[in-house]
Protein backbone atom coordinates (compact mmCIF):
# COMPACT_ATOMS: atom_id res chain seq x y z
CA UNK A 1 0.00 0.00 0.00
CA UNK A 2 1.27 3.56 -0.81
CA UNK A 3 2.02 5.68 1.88
CA UNK A 4 0.54 8.99 1.66
CA UNK A 5 3.19 12.00 0.80
CA UNK A 6 2.31 15.55 2.14
CA UNK A 7 4.88 16.83 -0.95
CA UNK A 8 3.27 15.73 -3.92
CA UNK A 9 -0.75 16.71 -5.00
CA UNK A 10 -2.80 13.75 -5.40
CA UNK A 11 -4.67 13.54 -8.72
CA UNK A 12 -7.64 10.87 -9.32
CA UNK A 13 -7.77 10.93 -12.87
CA UNK A 14 -11.08 9.04 -13.95
CA UNK A 15 -10.66 6.75 -17.37
CA UNK A 16 -6.82 6.70 -17.45
CA UNK A 17 -6.08 3.49 -18.51
CA UNK A 18 -5.67 4.90 -22.57
CA UNK A 19 -6.63 7.87 -24.50
CA UNK A 20 -6.94 11.64 -22.83
CA UNK A 21 -7.59 9.87 -19.13
CA UNK A 22 -4.21 8.52 -20.14
CA UNK A 23 -2.79 11.32 -21.25
CA UNK A 24 -3.93 13.36 -18.36
CA UNK A 25 -2.03 10.97 -15.98
CA UNK A 26 1.02 10.70 -17.76
CA UNK A 27 0.96 14.79 -17.75
CA UNK A 28 -0.06 15.01 -13.97
CA UNK A 29 2.37 12.61 -13.13
CA UNK A 30 5.26 14.54 -14.80
CA UNK A 31 4.40 17.60 -13.05
CA UNK A 32 4.52 16.46 -9.16
CA UNK A 33 1.22 15.20 -8.82
CA UNK A 34 0.71 11.28 -7.65
CA UNK A 35 -1.60 10.41 -9.91
CA UNK A 36 -4.42 7.57 -9.00
CA UNK A 37 -5.16 6.12 -12.71
CA UNK A 38 -8.50 4.13 -12.62
CA UNK A 39 -10.30 2.17 -15.49
CA UNK A 40 -13.42 -0.32 -15.04
CA UNK A 41 -10.72 -2.99 -14.50
CA UNK A 42 -7.88 -4.04 -11.95
CA UNK A 43 -5.50 -5.23 -14.24
CA UNK A 44 -5.59 -2.66 -16.79
CA UNK A 45 -5.49 0.29 -14.78
CA UNK A 46 -2.40 -1.48 -12.64
CA UNK A 47 -0.35 -1.79 -15.90
CA UNK A 48 -1.23 1.59 -17.42
CA UNK A 49 -0.55 2.84 -13.50
CA UNK A 50 3.28 0.85 -13.96
CA UNK A 51 3.50 2.12 -17.61
CA UNK A 52 2.54 5.86 -17.08
CA UNK A 53 5.40 5.76 -13.60
CA UNK A 54 7.77 4.23 -15.83
CA UNK A 55 7.68 6.86 -18.47
CA UNK A 56 7.25 9.60 -16.15
CA UNK A 57 9.28 8.32 -12.79
CA UNK A 58 6.26 9.61 -11.30
CA UNK A 59 4.54 8.13 -7.78
CA UNK A 60 1.22 6.31 -9.41
CA UNK A 61 -1.49 4.38 -7.46
CA UNK A 62 -4.65 2.65 -9.00
CA UNK A 63 -8.50 2.30 -8.34
CA UNK A 64 -10.97 0.60 -10.70
CA UNK A 65 -14.82 0.45 -11.14
CA UNK A 66 -17.78 1.31 -13.28
CA UNK A 67 -18.32 5.21 -12.78
CA UNK A 68 -22.18 4.36 -13.65
CA UNK A 69 -22.44 2.15 -10.45
CA UNK A 70 -22.74 4.78 -7.56
CA UNK A 71 -21.58 1.86 -5.36
CA UNK A 72 -18.62 1.15 -7.45
CA UNK A 73 -17.54 4.85 -7.02
CA UNK A 74 -17.89 4.81 -3.22
CA UNK A 75 -16.17 1.82 -2.83
CA UNK A 76 -12.57 3.77 -5.27
CA UNK A 77 -13.21 7.16 -2.74
CA UNK A 78 -13.14 4.99 -0.09
CA UNK A 79 -9.94 3.28 -1.42
CA UNK A 80 -8.38 6.73 -1.87
CA UNK A 81 -9.42 7.86 1.27
CA UNK A 82 -8.20 4.82 3.05
CA UNK A 83 -4.49 5.01 1.09
CA UNK A 84 -4.27 8.56 0.40
CA UNK A 85 -6.63 10.49 2.43
CA UNK A 86 -7.05 13.36 0.26
CA UNK A 87 -7.46 14.66 -3.33
CA UNK A 88 -5.68 17.79 -4.48
CA UNK A 89 -7.14 16.98 -8.02
CA UNK A 90 -9.83 15.33 -9.76
CA UNK A 91 -10.37 14.90 -13.41
CA UNK A 92 -13.82 13.19 -14.53
CA UNK A 93 -13.08 11.70 -17.73
CA UNK A 94 -14.00 8.46 -17.76
CA UNK A 95 -17.05 8.19 -20.43
CA UNK A 96 -18.24 6.06 -23.73
CA UNK A 97 -18.96 7.28 -27.24
CA UNK A 98 -22.28 5.91 -29.49
CA UNK A 99 -23.51 7.64 -32.33
CA UNK A 100 -26.45 7.31 -34.24
CA UNK A 101 -29.40 9.12 -36.43
CA UNK A 102 -32.11 9.94 -33.82
CA UNK A 103 -35.11 7.16 -34.15
CA UNK A 104 -32.01 4.79 -34.86
CA UNK A 105 -30.31 4.06 -31.44
CA UNK A 106 -31.94 1.17 -29.22
CA UNK A 107 -32.83 2.14 -25.87
CA UNK A 108 -29.99 0.16 -23.79
CA UNK A 109 -27.35 2.44 -25.86
CA UNK A 110 -29.31 5.37 -25.00
CA UNK A 111 -29.46 4.36 -21.15
CA UNK A 112 -25.53 3.24 -21.42
CA UNK A 113 -24.24 6.50 -22.16
CA UNK A 114 -26.29 8.58 -20.18
CA UNK A 115 -25.37 6.12 -17.39
CA UNK A 116 -21.80 6.23 -17.96
CA UNK A 117 -20.90 9.53 -18.87
CA UNK A 118 -23.57 11.53 -17.33
CA UNK A 119 -24.52 9.72 -14.17
CA UNK A 120 -20.87 8.55 -13.75
CA UNK A 121 -19.58 12.23 -13.61
CA UNK A 122 -22.18 12.93 -11.25
CA UNK A 123 -21.59 10.10 -8.96
CA UNK A 124 -17.68 10.64 -9.03
CA UNK A 125 -18.12 14.03 -8.21
CA UNK A 126 -20.46 13.73 -5.32
CA UNK A 127 -18.47 10.79 -3.61
CA UNK A 128 -15.38 12.78 -4.44
CA UNK A 129 -16.63 16.31 -2.82
CA UNK A 130 -15.54 15.39 1.06
CA UNK A 131 -11.99 13.99 -0.23
CA UNK A 132 -11.70 17.46 -1.95
CA UNK A 133 -12.27 19.21 0.81
CA UNK A 134 -9.48 18.02 2.81
CA UNK A 135 -7.10 18.85 -0.45
CA UNK A 136 -4.70 22.06 -0.59
CA UNK A 137 -6.18 24.48 -3.41
CA UNK A 138 -8.39 21.71 -4.79
CA UNK A 139 -9.48 21.40 -8.33
CA UNK A 140 -11.69 19.45 -10.88
CA UNK A 141 -12.00 19.08 -14.56
CA UNK A 142 -14.69 17.37 -16.28
CA UNK A 143 -13.97 16.34 -19.46
CA UNK A 144 -16.82 17.23 -21.75
CA UNK A 145 -17.13 17.54 -25.68
CA UNK A 146 -17.68 19.85 -28.20
CA UNK A 147 -20.68 17.88 -28.88
CA UNK A 148 -22.29 18.87 -25.25
CA UNK A 149 -21.69 23.00 -26.26
CA UNK A 150 -22.85 22.27 -30.45
CA UNK A 151 -24.06 19.12 -30.85
CA UNK A 152 -24.07 17.75 -34.69
CA UNK A 153 -26.38 14.94 -36.47
CA UNK A 154 -26.02 11.31 -35.42
CA UNK A 155 -24.86 12.32 -32.34
CA UNK A 156 -27.82 13.53 -30.31
CA UNK A 157 -27.64 11.35 -27.32
CA UNK A 158 -23.92 12.01 -26.53
CA UNK A 159 -24.48 15.14 -26.88
CA UNK A 160 -27.09 15.12 -24.51
CA UNK A 161 -24.75 13.74 -22.13
CA UNK A 162 -22.21 15.77 -21.91
CA UNK A 163 -24.01 19.01 -22.05
CA UNK A 164 -25.44 17.48 -18.62
CA UNK A 165 -21.49 17.85 -17.99
CA UNK A 166 -21.50 21.34 -18.65
CA UNK A 167 -24.52 21.72 -16.29
CA UNK A 168 -22.82 19.85 -13.85
CA UNK A 169 -19.72 21.76 -14.08
CA UNK A 170 -21.32 25.56 -13.57
CA UNK A 171 -23.73 24.35 -10.49
CA UNK A 172 -20.69 22.97 -9.00
CA UNK A 173 -18.52 25.87 -9.72
CA UNK A 174 -21.35 27.87 -7.39
CA UNK A 175 -21.53 25.79 -4.82
CA UNK A 176 -18.15 24.63 -4.01
CA UNK A 177 -16.80 27.72 -4.65
CA UNK A 178 -17.32 29.41 -1.25
CA UNK A 179 -14.99 26.28 -0.03
CA UNK A 180 -12.37 26.94 -2.08
CA UNK A 181 -12.78 24.60 -4.34
CA UNK A 182 -12.49 24.79 -8.21
CA UNK A 183 -14.02 23.31 -11.27
CA UNK A 184 -13.79 23.89 -14.53
CA UNK A 185 -14.51 21.94 -17.77
CA UNK A 186 -12.82 21.26 -21.11
CA UNK A 187 -14.51 20.35 -24.21
CA UNK A 188 -12.40 18.52 -26.29
CA UNK A 189 -13.19 18.31 -30.23
CA UNK A 190 -11.84 15.37 -32.28
CA UNK A 191 -8.99 13.81 -30.64
CA UNK A 192 -7.16 10.92 -32.28
CA UNK A 193 -7.83 8.36 -29.52
CA UNK A 194 -9.44 4.81 -29.95
CA UNK A 195 -12.89 6.77 -29.70
CA UNK A 196 -12.39 8.09 -32.96
CA UNK A 197 -11.23 4.67 -34.57
CA UNK A 198 -14.78 4.46 -35.74
CA UNK A 199 -14.18 7.80 -38.21
CA UNK A 200 -13.05 6.35 -41.80
CA UNK A 201 -11.01 8.14 -43.44
CA UNK A 202 -13.54 10.31 -45.27
CA UNK A 203 -14.82 11.64 -42.71
CA UNK A 204 -11.43 11.94 -40.81
CA UNK A 205 -10.68 14.41 -43.59
CA UNK A 206 -14.08 16.15 -43.21
CA UNK A 207 -13.36 17.01 -39.93
CA UNK A 208 -9.99 18.29 -40.75
CA UNK A 209 -11.14 20.76 -43.28
CA UNK A 210 -13.96 21.96 -40.88
CA UNK A 211 -11.38 22.92 -37.90
CA UNK A 212 -9.72 26.30 -38.36
CA UNK A 213 -6.44 24.87 -37.11
CA UNK A 214 -6.43 22.03 -39.86
CA UNK A 215 -5.88 18.85 -37.77
CA UNK A 216 -7.41 16.46 -35.09
CA UNK A 217 -6.30 17.11 -31.60
CA UNK A 218 -4.05 14.85 -29.67
CA UNK A 219 -4.39 13.48 -25.88
CA UNK A 220 -1.49 15.86 -25.08
CA UNK A 221 -3.56 18.84 -26.27
CA UNK A 222 -6.34 18.13 -24.21
CA UNK A 223 -4.17 17.19 -21.30
CA UNK A 224 -2.19 20.26 -21.34
CA UNK A 225 -5.40 21.75 -20.92
CA UNK A 226 -6.42 19.96 -17.83
CA UNK A 227 -3.34 20.39 -16.18
CA UNK A 228 -3.37 24.13 -16.57
CA UNK A 229 -7.15 24.36 -14.90
CA UNK A 230 -5.84 22.22 -12.39
CA UNK A 231 -2.97 24.39 -11.77
CA UNK A 232 -1.89 27.09 -9.37
CA UNK A 233 -1.87 29.86 -12.86
CA UNK A 234 -5.29 29.10 -12.88
CA UNK A 235 -6.34 29.95 -9.62
CA UNK A 236 -8.74 32.34 -10.12
CA UNK A 237 -10.91 30.50 -12.57
CA UNK A 238 -13.51 28.66 -11.59
CA UNK A 239 -16.89 27.63 -13.86
CA UNK A 240 -15.16 27.71 -17.38
CA UNK A 241 -15.46 25.87 -20.36
CA UNK A 242 -12.40 25.02 -22.21
CA UNK A 243 -12.80 24.29 -25.56
CA UNK A 244 -9.61 22.07 -27.13
CA UNK A 245 -10.90 21.67 -30.57
CA UNK A 246 -8.99 23.78 -32.92
CA UNK A 247 -11.69 26.34 -33.24
CA UNK A 248 -14.18 23.76 -34.49
CA UNK A 249 -16.98 25.54 -32.36
CA UNK A 250 -16.72 28.74 -33.63
CA UNK B 1 -12.98 8.06 25.94
CA UNK B 2 -15.26 5.64 24.95
CA UNK B 3 -16.65 6.14 21.37
CA UNK B 4 -19.95 6.97 22.07
CA UNK B 5 -18.66 9.59 24.01
CA UNK B 6 -16.38 11.11 21.69
CA UNK B 7 -19.25 10.76 19.06
CA UNK B 8 -21.37 12.85 21.65
CA UNK B 9 -18.58 15.60 21.71
CA UNK B 10 -18.50 15.72 17.69
CA UNK B 11 -22.40 16.20 17.83
CA UNK B 12 -21.58 19.16 20.45
CA UNK B 13 -18.81 20.57 18.80
CA UNK B 14 -20.27 20.50 15.15
CA UNK B 15 -23.64 21.86 16.23
CA UNK B 16 -22.76 24.08 18.54
CA UNK B 17 -24.47 22.79 21.80
CA UNK B 18 -23.45 23.39 24.88
CA UNK B 19 -21.41 20.73 26.57
CA UNK B 20 -24.03 19.17 29.12
CA UNK B 21 -26.58 18.71 26.13
CA UNK B 22 -27.70 15.17 25.99
CA UNK B 23 -27.49 14.67 22.26
CA UNK B 24 -28.56 10.71 22.74
CA UNK B 25 -32.11 11.85 21.57
CA UNK B 26 -31.04 14.26 18.68
CA UNK B 27 -32.77 13.95 15.12
CA UNK B 28 -31.79 15.78 12.32
CA UNK B 29 -33.69 18.74 11.92
CA UNK B 30 -35.19 18.79 15.13
CA UNK B 31 -33.27 21.75 16.41
CA UNK B 32 -32.24 24.65 14.05
CA UNK B 33 -28.80 23.91 14.56
CA UNK B 34 -28.90 20.50 12.86
CA UNK B 35 -29.73 21.76 9.58
CA UNK B 36 -28.77 20.78 5.92
CA UNK B 37 -25.15 22.89 5.97
CA UNK B 38 -24.47 21.62 9.55
CA UNK B 39 -25.27 18.18 8.85
CA UNK B 40 -22.01 18.03 6.10
CA UNK B 41 -19.71 19.99 8.37
CA UNK B 42 -21.35 17.12 11.03
CA UNK B 43 -19.95 14.25 9.52
CA UNK B 44 -16.78 15.38 7.89
CA UNK B 45 -15.85 16.01 11.91
CA UNK B 46 -17.20 12.64 11.54
CA UNK B 47 -14.86 11.48 9.39
CA UNK B 48 -12.01 13.47 10.96
CA UNK B 49 -12.42 11.96 13.94
CA UNK B 50 -13.08 8.31 13.37
CA UNK B 51 -10.91 8.12 10.39
CA UNK B 52 -14.02 6.63 8.54
CA UNK B 53 -15.41 7.94 4.66
CA UNK B 54 -19.36 8.04 4.60
CA UNK B 55 -21.13 7.42 1.31
CA UNK B 56 -23.41 9.84 0.24
CA UNK B 57 -26.49 7.78 0.83
CA UNK B 58 -24.95 7.01 4.56
CA UNK B 59 -25.24 10.74 4.81
CA UNK B 60 -28.53 11.07 3.29
CA UNK B 61 -30.12 8.17 5.67
CA UNK B 62 -27.72 9.54 8.98
CA UNK B 63 -30.93 11.18 10.39
CA UNK B 64 -30.49 10.73 14.25
CA UNK B 65 -27.84 10.64 17.27
CA UNK B 66 -28.52 6.76 17.01
CA UNK B 67 -28.05 6.06 13.02
CA UNK B 68 -24.78 7.97 13.34
CA UNK B 69 -23.95 5.58 16.39
CA UNK B 70 -24.69 2.46 14.20
CA UNK B 71 -23.03 4.29 11.36
CA UNK B 72 -19.66 4.56 13.20
CA UNK B 73 -20.44 0.58 14.15
CA UNK B 74 -20.74 -0.16 10.48
CA UNK B 75 -17.30 1.00 9.44
CA UNK B 76 -15.76 -0.73 12.24
CA UNK B 77 -15.24 2.03 14.18
CA UNK B 78 -14.31 -0.03 17.45
CA UNK B 79 -17.12 -0.80 20.29
CA UNK B 80 -19.29 1.87 19.47
CA UNK B 81 -20.61 1.68 23.78
N1 LIG C 1 -11.68 11.24 -28.41
C1 LIG C 1 -12.39 12.27 -28.68
O1 LIG C 1 -12.45 12.75 -29.84
C2 LIG C 1 -13.19 12.97 -27.62
C3 LIG C 1 -13.79 14.19 -27.93
C4 LIG C 1 -14.51 14.87 -26.96
C5 LIG C 1 -14.64 14.34 -25.69
N2 LIG C 1 -14.07 13.13 -25.40
C6 LIG C 1 -14.26 12.62 -24.04
O2 LIG C 1 -13.00 12.39 -23.46
C7 LIG C 1 -13.10 11.32 -22.52
C8 LIG C 1 -12.03 10.29 -22.82
O3 LIG C 1 -12.20 9.86 -24.14
P1 LIG C 1 -11.09 9.03 -24.93
O4 LIG C 1 -11.18 9.41 -26.35
O5 LIG C 1 -9.79 9.11 -24.22
O6 LIG C 1 -11.72 7.56 -24.79
P2 LIG C 1 -11.06 6.12 -24.72
O7 LIG C 1 -9.73 6.13 -25.39
O8 LIG C 1 -12.11 5.19 -25.20
O9 LIG C 1 -10.85 5.93 -23.13
C9 LIG C 1 -11.95 5.90 -22.27
C10 LIG C 1 -11.46 5.69 -20.85
O10 LIG C 1 -12.60 5.67 -20.00
C11 LIG C 1 -12.64 4.44 -19.28
N3 LIG C 1 -14.03 4.05 -19.14
C12 LIG C 1 -14.94 3.88 -20.14
N4 LIG C 1 -16.13 3.54 -19.62
C13 LIG C 1 -15.97 3.48 -18.29
C14 LIG C 1 -16.83 3.16 -17.21
N5 LIG C 1 -18.11 2.83 -17.39
N6 LIG C 1 -16.32 3.18 -15.95
C15 LIG C 1 -15.03 3.49 -15.75
N7 LIG C 1 -14.17 3.79 -16.71
C16 LIG C 1 -14.63 3.78 -17.98
C17 LIG C 1 -11.82 3.48 -20.09
O11 LIG C 1 -11.23 2.52 -19.22
P3 LIG C 1 -11.38 0.91 -19.40
O12 LIG C 1 -11.79 0.65 -20.82
O13 LIG C 1 -10.02 0.39 -19.07
O14 LIG C 1 -12.42 0.55 -18.40
C18 LIG C 1 -10.74 4.38 -20.66
O15 LIG C 1 -9.71 4.55 -19.71
C19 LIG C 1 -14.52 10.79 -22.62
O16 LIG C 1 -15.31 11.33 -21.60
C20 LIG C 1 -14.98 11.31 -23.98
O17 LIG C 1 -16.37 11.44 -24.05
C21 LIG C 1 -13.34 12.45 -26.33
Amino acid sequence: MPTPSPDRRVALVTGSTLGIGRAVAARLARTGHEVVLHGRDQERSAKAAAEVAAETGGRTDTVHGDVADPAAVSAMMREVHRRHGRLDALVINAGGHAASLLGMMHSDVVSRLFHVNALGATHTLQAAVKLLRRGTDPAVVLVSSVMGRKGAPGQAVYSATKAAVLGLTLAAAKELGPQGIRVNAVAPGYIQTDMLSTLDDRARADTVAATPLGRLGTAGDVAAAAAFLLSADACFITGQVIGVDGGLVL
Amino acid sequence: MSQLDRLRGVFRASLSLPADRDVDGLEYRAIPQWDSLAHMALVAAMEDEFDIMIDTDEMIDMSSFAKAAELLEKHGADAVT
